[in-house]
């Protein structure tokens, strides 16, 4: 029995079963932040996201999952690839908008991100793939962005990339099942 | 008859939490040979020690088992104490029961028979301890140092003042190292040309100091008190006897283009060179890779113009052999090479420079005479980044280690900028500043608060060139949570310090060890940081670990106090764990002789009284032996015993176990 | 005729239909039949990973068992997202076994691990290796610059064999075709991905800032191997002209189009007849 294992908090204990990541080994250097192209955009720097995981405690939770930062993540991979100690704040960042979600959690900032993220998916699980005419009408309806891009629609028709019937793939049940699934499934 | 006293001791809780030692105590005192047996708290204390030397004398014991830590702890505390009380100290053997026991097992009733067992071995052993008295051997009382930067140079000096001799074995054409590169040395803001130059000159013409420079070790033989170092003396090309300094030859060199390595690559030097001006000794050097007389046969103008007909162009190396009694190694450091970083230019951006670089430009005896310059077209700055901690604490593409001085030169960069240029702007990012010397904090909050350095918190993700010259760097303020962009025409990375060049294979010739890094490794880092497990070797400076100047120093010092004390007798007790050959019985196969990897074995004539040889056998040298037993275990008729651990006594611990 | 697993992704009948079209065109004059994965699924692109870890997990591993069970040990993924997802997903899988076996129930599929992806870069790689080399006849003598992104040159174990930092998978490519290979400096700085529609203000930002970079360069073009940077630096870059936030127009071609034009094919067919900004001139001025 190792009395001296450190406890973990189960912020912590989720970004490491989920993403693989360590918290304690960030040492707040801010190279990721440094190399974060949407860190100009967001209300929490990268490092401080990790800094506030770290941390774990319920106020900073609730900056955390209320945070903008975790919507304007691009994935871009910039922050993982340049760690000095081979973490991945990106994943972390999944690992947290993922619970922001599931709480409830979404700051009016991001409202038109997330509308994206799941007019897109709600395309995949009706169809096995993205759709982009009834990705876009429900993204506008939902984000209630009905003017921005407005004649790009017509744009893109004209140089048909734009499908006008989508595609509908013969295994859609077991798709659709995948969704059932995952919406029923763990929590990270 | 023997009487042995066996002493067990708990060390506390490390072996009394998991050896029932009383039960032990009381297993001994029935084992055969056993008068005397004892437990108690702590055997190495001075109670402790005085129970031991009460027994011997008065239970007349001819011999001691303690029962303890590991020997390499405390076997010589305990012969000690034995040899006080009157008791021959090798007749004093002492069990493992915490490293081989306590340590390592955690069922506390295996772990007692364990001991038990463990005791009843040493004690068969003690029954068949022989008194043996220990070896002397003469020690040479000269020293070597290898290395002639401020450790080498400050080490020769403090052994030379105890009055012994020493060489000093430099790689470079000139002594001086680092030091003799920077331009003002933190805290002080010391010239440190000026505070080293005259130390230098003390090591060259010290009459106990011999120097070698531009000279290598090639091979060692021999052990403490006793080393042959084979030294290369490259070849100079020009006899030191006959050159006077004059400079005659290298300002006629027609090859004026060669990067000088002294400044960074910054300036340039000719084929035949002195290194920098002050250099000591101040006798050129030709360069063969470059010569283009050495090369093809052609020129020959510095032999023509040498007053003193000094230039030898058919110069060999030679190899000269020296006796020594202790040696320093004090080879330093070099810094990381930065190209391994991508994003900051992969090393493709001349104005993406490192400290030594940033050294010669802010130096008054440098290439641009202390100005600071752009190297890629020669403009002063007006914005200069530092970035910290470039390569160090970096499990990715560097090293894991806080290279320590860092911290401390980038704030002195950072002031000696803005000293120069008073309307250019220093931005230092960093991630912690490390200033724990005497009056480092201050000499940190100086640079910040005097003289307007801007520290920035956070490190630097990007470094990127546009086509005007300009240096994007992209980094960020931790503390602010926010992205930080600054504009500079010249960029200073901290490079993370690391053992020079060739250093793994010195230390391999002398047996020393070194680390994951290629740092020395000390005999034990808090208690022994000069030693080393070589005896006889000891360390200075960078190369054990990063370190700056007051540190080298004294370490340079500590180690020159080792090597006098170990000069400080005319002899050197060596243990007389030894192997013994019997003349009688041995048949001169000569295996023995084949097989030691210490060469301490070799033929023996055995005379008679007119001096003719009767026949030859083989015979251990008492002075290399090092009693690893390996000629015991080949001798085919059994004539080689190792003293203290005999064949009769191997075999009556494995009867004791079995 | 070497057979190829086809995975085209999405957006490939959408917005990067060139993508689509310059591929088969190219796997056509190199010999290579494109063997489409039949009836693949959507990858899960950044939606899947940005709301639900095991939905990112399981979608390219039912195509991954797909390709799997239809014979295909190699796979073709242009997009780079895709491509990033599917090999992304893989390394986690051979890391993990306890997650294959998980993935194989949720999914209903099983999947040992057999099939290998390629991206577009890896892809065109491999076919010049394979004789395409002979095949590219007209020589562009364009100033290109090569534009990366994020997913073509970053991931662990993802993209492998090339330096994250400076990344050279297409630099062989664009020389084969005639091109001038320009160094610069934003190789592999994020367009702002999926942003395109929900927070384009980022998107003409860091486009912006990438097409300075290769103007600043010298360019006449720049390549690219990925649909959402192409359409971020294509599409939106019409918003940047017109707000004069960019001094001209610059042409962005795949990769895959640019060594089509080096084969000879018409510009229509490779699909730069698509593009939003104008990049037929570029054969018409070409050597």
């Amino acid at each position: 029995m190792n009395m001296s294992e450190p406890k973990e908090h189960p912020v912590a204990k989720a970004v490491r079963e989920t993403a693989g990541v360590v918290l304690a080994e960030c040492y707040q250097c801010g190279k990721c932040t440094a190399g974060c192209p949407m860190a100009r955009y967001m209300d929490l720097s990268p490092n401080q996201v990790m800094r506030l995981a770290q941390a774990g405690d319920a106020a900073a939770l609730e900056r955390l999952l209320g945070s903008e930062a975790l919507w304007y993540c691009a994935g871009c991979l910039t922050c993982a690839q340049r760690c000095p100690r081979q973490l991945d704040p990106a994943a972390v960042m999944d690992v947290l908008r993922e619970m922001a979600h599931r709480q409830g959690k979404i700051p009016a900032a991001a409202r038109k991100i997330l509308a994206f993220h799941k007019a897109f998916l709600a395309t995949v699980e009706w169809g096995g793939r993205m759709a982009e005419i009834p990705l876009v009408m429900r993204y506008k309806m939902n984000s209630l962005d009905l003017f921005s891009d407005a004649l790009l629609g017509p744009a893109m028709l004209a140089k048909r990339k734009l499908p006008l019937l989508p595609h509908r793939i013969r295994g859609r049940g077991e798709v659709r099942r995948i969704f059932e699934k995952c919406r029923k499934g763990t929590r990270p | 008859m023997a009487r042995i006293g066996v002493f067990i001791c708990h060390c506390g809780e490390n072996i009394g939490r998991t050896v029932d030692c009383p039960a032990v105590a009381a297993a001994a005192a029935r084992m055969p040979g056993v008068v005397h047996s004892v437990d108690y708290k702590y055997m190495c204390s001075d109670p402790g020690q005085q129970m031991i030397k009460k027994a011997i004398v008065e239970k007349k014991l001819t011999g001691v088992v303690v029962g303890a830590c590991s020997p390499r702890m405390h076997e010589r505390t305990f012969r000690a104490a034995a040899a006080e009380a009157g008791l021959n100290p090798f007749l004093l053997e002492m069990a493992n029961l915490r490293e081989h026991c306590s340590w390592v097992h955690s069922d506390q009733a295996a772990a007692t028979q364990k001991a038990i067992d463990l005791v009843r071995v040493m004690v068969a052993k003690a029954r068949r301890d022989r008194a043996l008295r220990p070896i002397r051997v003469p020690v040479e009382p000269t020293a070597l140092v290898v290395g002639g930067g401020i450790a080498g140079i400050q080490a020769a000096l403090d052994i030379a003042a105890g009055g012994k001799k020493v060489v000093l074995v430099e790689r470079g054409p000139s002594i001086g190292g680092h030091m003799a590169r920077l331009s003002e040395t933190f805290p002080t803001l010391d010239c440190s040309q000026c505070i080293l130059t005259p130390r230098m000159v003390e090591a060259a013409s010290h009459p106990n100091i011999t120097l070698m420079t531009y000279s290598e070790v090639e091979s060692v033989e021999g052990f403490v008190g006793n080393f042959t170092v084979t030294v290369r003396r490259k070849a100079r090309y020009v006899d030191p006897a006959k050159c006077t300094g004059c400079g005659d030859c290298f300002n006629k060199c027609p090859l004026k283009k060669i990067p000088n390595e002294f400044d960074a690559g910054l300036g340039m030097r000719r084929a035949i060179y002195v290194p920098f001006p002050q250099a000591v000794p101040n006798k050129p050097v030709i360069d063969a890779a470059h010569c283009t007389m050495l090369q093809k046969g052609k020129c020959g103008l510095c032999a023509k113009v040498c007053p003193r007909g000094a230039i030898d162009y058919k110069d060999q190396d030679r190899l000269e052999k020296i006796k020594v009694g202790a040696v320093v190694l004090a080879t330093g450091f070099q810094l990381w090479d930065h190209a391994a970083y991508g994003e900051y230019g992969g090393g493709r951006y001349q104005d993406v420079i490192d400290g030594f670089a940033f050294e010669r430009l802010a130096s008054a005896s440098g290439p641009t005479g202390g100005r600071i310059k752009r190297p890629s077209d020669g403009v002063e700055p007006k914005t200069v980044v530092f970035l910290s901690c470039c390569g160090s604490r970096d499990d990715k593409a560097g090293k894991k280690y806080c290279s320590k001085i860092c911290c401390m030169y980038t704030a002195k960069h950072a002031m000696l900028y803005r000293h120069k240029v008073h309307d250019g702007r220093a931005v230092v990012f960093y991630m912690d500043v490390r200033a724990a010397g005497k009056g480092y904090e201050e000499f940190v909050r100086r640079a910040i608060e005097a003289d307007g350095a801007e520290y920035v918190r956070g490190r630097v993700s990007r470094i990127t060139r546009r086509k005007d010259g300009t240096l994007v760097v992209r980094g960020a303020d931790t503390l602010a949570g926010r992205p930080v962009t600054i504009e500079a025409d010249l960029v200073v990375l901290a490079d993370a310090v690391v053992p020079r060049s060739g250093s793994e294979k010195l230390a391999q010739l002398f047996g020393v060890g070194y680390d994951q890094d290629g740092f020395y490794s000390e005999a034990h880092p808090k208690l022994r940081p000069v030693e080393t497990a070589a005896a006889g070797v000891f360390l200075a400076g960078a190369c054990q670990a990063p370190k700056d100047i007051p540190e080298s120093v004294s370490q340079a010092s500590a180690s020159a106090a080792k090597v006098l004390g170990l000069f400080a007798k005319p002899e050197l007790e060596r243990e007389p764990i030894i192997a013994r050959v019997n003349r009688t019985t041995c048949a001169h196969c000569r295996a023995c002789i084949s097989a030691c990897p210490y060469g301490a074995t070799r033929d023996f004539d055995v005379l008679d009284r007119a001096g003719k040889v009767l026949r030859t056998v083989a015979e251990v040298n008492e002075g290399l032996c090092q009693g690893c037993g390996t000629c015991a275990a080949v001798c085919r008729s059994h004539s080689v015993d190792l003293d203290g651990f005999t064949g009769e006594q191997i075999h009556a611990e494995l009867s004791a176990l079995l | 005729m070497k057979t190829l697993g086809y995975y085209p992704g999405c957006s490939l009948s959408g917005g990067g239909i060139e993508l689509d079209l310059s591929v088969r065109a190219l796997a056509k004059t190199a010999g290579v039949d494109l063997r489409e994965i039949e009836d693949w699924n959507c990858c899960g692109a950044s939606a899947a990973h940005s709301l639900d870890h095991s939905l990112a997990v399981a979608l390219p591993f039912r195509v991954l068992a797909l390709a799997e069970s239809q014979g295909l040990a190699e796979v073709l993924a242009p997009c780079a997202a895709c491509f990033s997802r599917l090999k992304g997903t893989q390394v986690r899988l051979a890391r993990n076994p306890e997650l294959n076996r998980r993935m194989a129930e949720l999914v209903e599929r099983p999947y040992q691990g057999g099939v290998r992806i390629l991206n577009i870069n890896e892809f065109i790689a491999a076919l010049l290796k394979d004789g395409l080399a002979e095949k590219l006849t007209r020589k562009l003598g364009l100033k290109a610059v090569a534009y990366y992104g994020c997913l073509l040159s970053r991931g662990e174990d993802i993209v492998t064999g090339d330096d994250a930092e400076d990344p050279q998978g297409m630099e062989a490519a664009l020389r084969a075709a005639g091109c001038e290979v320009l160094s610069w400096n934003a190789s592999n700085e994020c367009c702002g991905g999926g942003f395109s529609m929900s927070k384009t203000g980022s998107v003409l930002d860091l486009s912006q800032a990438i097409l300075d970079e290769a103007r600043a360069a010298g360019a006449d073009l720049v390549v690219t191997g990925c649909p959402m940077c192409h359409s971020n630096l294509d599409m939106r870059q019409l918003e940047l002209v017109k707000r004069r936030r960019v001094p001209g127009a610059l042409p962005i071609l795949y990769l895959s189009e640019l060594l089509g034009l080096a084969a000879g094919l018409e510009p229509g067919a490779l699909g730069l007849d698509r593009h939003f900004i104008e990049s037929r001139q570029l054969v018409r001025g070409g050597a």
